[in-house]
């Protein structure tokens, strides 16, 4: 019986690299914060998460895949960009949480499995 | 990866806010330079921001911002009948530059707290790569 490290870190994998992504377009969305017509983007992390997970030769689907999906925005303004500050704050705030969170996950997994190996 | 583009993102934000905060500065120094002559006289500056889309596989995942150009504004200038003021021209009259000083104040808080907001991702984005680096450290 072997260990597989695919199988020991679980969804954690997958959800760290998906968490970069998103960040990125939330940094996006925040850099663009004045740029006139901007339009802010996001991504459907469920769905996203689901299609990597049923994938089964491992490869990421990225956003690439799929077209991206924009944000309605609370309050239209004249110059188009609808970047609303508080909320892609709120959004990237608890998406760095949530990698901080699969991290964590992973590393108590690789603990586990040391000690594991170690016979402790 | 993409932790260095999401680093190139916020810095791109950081320097395109310089740039309005410098306009800013700029018109507000300059707001009371009055000239006697129409086309001498100092024009409020303001910056364009463009969004750039990148390249590659992940094209439509966001992307940085540019400053495409600082045009100056087309709002008439104040015309004020000033004959003591050394500058005036024939008829006493002196140009105003056509800045808004409260809108210049306003726009000074709008860039330097998107330059906060930029700094604050960057460092986001550090401490993540950082714990990421340590990733099954005992």
């Amino acid at each position: 019986m072997g260990i597989n490290f695919k199988e020991a870190t679980g969804v954690h994998a997958d959800a760290l690299q998906l968490r970069s992504e998103r960040t990125r377009i939330l940094a996006s969305n925040i850099a663009n914060e004045n740029t006139p017509g901007y339009q802010a983007q996001d991504m459907d992390f469920a769905a996203s998460m689901a299609q990597a997970q049923s994938s089964t030769d491992g490869g990421l689907a990225l956003l690439s895949d799929s077209d991206p999906l924009y944000r309605v925005p609370f309050h239209p303004t004249s110059d188009g960009n609808t970047v609303e500050i508080g909320i892609e704050q709120a959004a990237f705030s608890q998406n760095a949480t949530d990698f901080q969170t699969s991290l964590t996950f992973i590393n108590m997994k690789l603990k586990g499995l040391a000690k594991a190996i170690n016979g402790q | 990866m993409s932790f260095k583009d999401i680093s190139q993102i916020a810095g791109s934000a950081m320097a395109a806010q310089t740039v309005r905060l410098n306009t800013v500065a700029s018109n507000l120094a300059n707001a009371d330079s009055v000239s006697g002559n129409e086309n001498d006289t100092y024009r409020a500056r303001k910056p364009v921001f463009a969004a750039v889309m990148n390249e590659g596989p992940n094209a439509e995942a966001g992307g940085r911002v540019q400053v495409l150009d600082v045009v100056q504004s087309a709002e008439p200038l104040r015309k004020v009948y000033e004959p003591d003021n050394p500058v005036a021209n024939a008829e006493g009259m002196v140009f105003y530059p056509n800045v808004n000083q409260v809108a210049e104040m306003t726009d000074m808080m709008s860039a330097s707290r998107a330059f906060e907001t930029n700094v604050e991702v960057m460092g986001r984005v550090r401490s993540m790569q950082q714990s990421l680096l340590k990733l099954g450290e005992m």
